[in-house]
């Protein structure tokens, strides 16, 4: 499983990165970023998901 | 100021300036949630009201029936010489699309994670330096005494401004957010001494530029050319406006919250890693900020029909505490670990000082309940809360119990 990011729904709320700094990351405006490819082992994959029901635009992915 | 007849049905006659609305806005906002839920306003030339997080979702992120034009509800919508659509007179935040992303553009670096980052140290001297002069106190007021002090040290800094002149932006602050029932005339007077101020500013950084957010602005080119005068001004004004009222009023509602629940202010004081939690809470219960829209044309909006010109009040904080959208959205729980919450706005106008308000929040709550670990609200004595569009308490009358 990946993460990602929809670079057009993503407004730089800040919380992805602020949640799992391991797995996000952010770019000059302040828009999320994910670090690396965003393959996800079984400890990230909870981390990305708390971080995906924190995303006010809900922008943030994960699938196969 | 004008008299107006006392609201007897928010559903259809709200007033987010009645005594009521101001003293504590959530039940009424609970009732229309269930009764309307778009409720509609004759006051200020006409207006409605989205009670849902799903209506307020769907407004914010409408460019095309909705413009921002004017993001703050007066008696005069359209003010004559105000910059029309899509710049306004404070851009990004009264900006439509295309000329919105340039503008917002132009802000966001200053903003983003890293320079505010950097700012902390500063952040936390200021609290210190203000906690220091309370010392001794074992009642004051933590509105008057610490929470306003905070955000304008701050923007002072940020733009280049004197931090003496810290009253002259509190005034500015209160023309703009709570003046809002002023005759147009007296309006357009009240406003000409921060026009005046921040074109004296202007004048100053050009003949002597230094490292700040304005003699940026100043310089910043796009596409080749530099901004105009009046993009220049809209966007100090903005960041003084939305970067002192705003955050002050987190700061102080967080405060309020921990005075008057003693089982929160402890847990936050023997649990410190829990405050990142606890701030996403604080804005997500005591969401100080509402945003105003208009229409562009007549459309169907949930069932009513709003009428071109009509305002939309943005109700970010009634999201917050929409039932479908938050589990228990009427508790204030302190270690909520899902916390989609909208305080600082959703869609293209997200909040642009967002990293920087929720800094300096967190700062300055992690400061003050190290330095006082147990208080309480002095019995008897009034909280008042700020009216109009940001909501905080202005007073907060403290006793320190430990």
């Amino acid at each position: 499983m990946k993460v990602r990011i929809d670079p057009e729904l993503c407004q730089g709320q800040g919380r992805c990165f602020s949640i799992a700094p391991s797995i996000f990351d952010f770019d000059d405006l302040g828009n999320g970023v994910v670090i690396g490819d965003g393959t996800l082992d079984d400890d990230t994959m909870k981390l990305a998901q708390l971080a995906q029901s924190n995303c006010p635009e809900h922008a943030i992915f994960i699938e196969e | 100021m004008t008299i107006k007849p006392p609201v007897e049905d928010f559903a259809t006659d709200w007033d987010h300036t009645d005594p009521q609305w101001v003293h504590d806005p959530y039940p009424i906002w609970e009732d229309l949630r269930e009764r309307c839920p778009v409720a509609h306003t004759n006051r200020y030339g006409g207006g409605w009201f989205p009670t849902t997080h799903e209506m307020v979702s769907a407004v914010a992120n409408d460019n095309v029936h909705f413009t921002s034009r004017v993001v703050v509800i007066t008696n005069n919508k359209f003010p004559a010489g105000a910059p029309p659509a899509p710049i306004g007179s404070a851009p990004p935040i009264t900006s439509d699309p295309p000329f919105h992303q340039i503008a917002r553009r132009i802000m966001l670096p200053a903003l983003a994670p890293g320079p505010v980052n950097a700012l902390e140290p500063q952040v936390r001297d200021l609290c210190l330096q203000h906690l220091d002069e309370l010392a001794g106190k074992e009642t004051f007021d933590a509105g008057a005494e610490y929470a306003q002090f905070i955000s304008p040290g701050v923007i002072s800094r940020m733009l280049g401004f004197p931090p003496e002149d810290e009253n002259l932006f509190r005034e500015y602050v209160h023309f703009v957010l709570d003046l809002v029932d002023l005759p147009p005339e007296e309006r357009a007077a009240a406003g000409e001494p921060m026009v005046e101020y921040f074109n004296r500013q202007i004048q100053d950084h050009i003949d002597h530029p230094r490292d700040d957010f304005t003699s940026y602005l100043l310089n910043v080119e796009v596409a080749g050319k530099k901004l105009a005068p009046e993009h220049v001004r809209g966007t100090m004004a903005l960041t003084l406006i939305a970067g002192i009222d705003t955050t002050w009023s987190a700061i102080g509602a967080a405060i309020w919250h921990l005075a008057t629940h003693p089982g929160d202010l402890s847990r936050l004081v023997n649990e410190p890693d829990l405050m990142p939690l606890a701030v996403e809470e604080f804005l997500r219960y005591y969401a100080p900020v509402t945003m105003a829209r208009t229409v562009k044309d007549d459309f169907e909006f949930f069932g009513s029909t709003l009428k071109k010109d009509d305002w939309v009040l943005l109700g970010f904080p009634a999201a917050n505490r929409d039932p479908a959208a938050f589990d228990d959205a009427d508790k204030f729980i302190i270690d909520r670990a899902v916390n989609r919450h909208a305080a600082f706005g959703l869609g293209i106008h997200r909040c642009a000082g967002s990293n920087l308000a929720r800094m300096e929040l967190r700062v300055a709550v992690e400061e003050f309940i190290k330095r006082f670990p147990r208080f309480e609200l002095v019995e008897n004595d009034d909280v008042t809360w700020a009216q109009g569009q940001v909501r905080g308490p202005r007073h907060i009358p403290l006793r320190v119990t430990a």
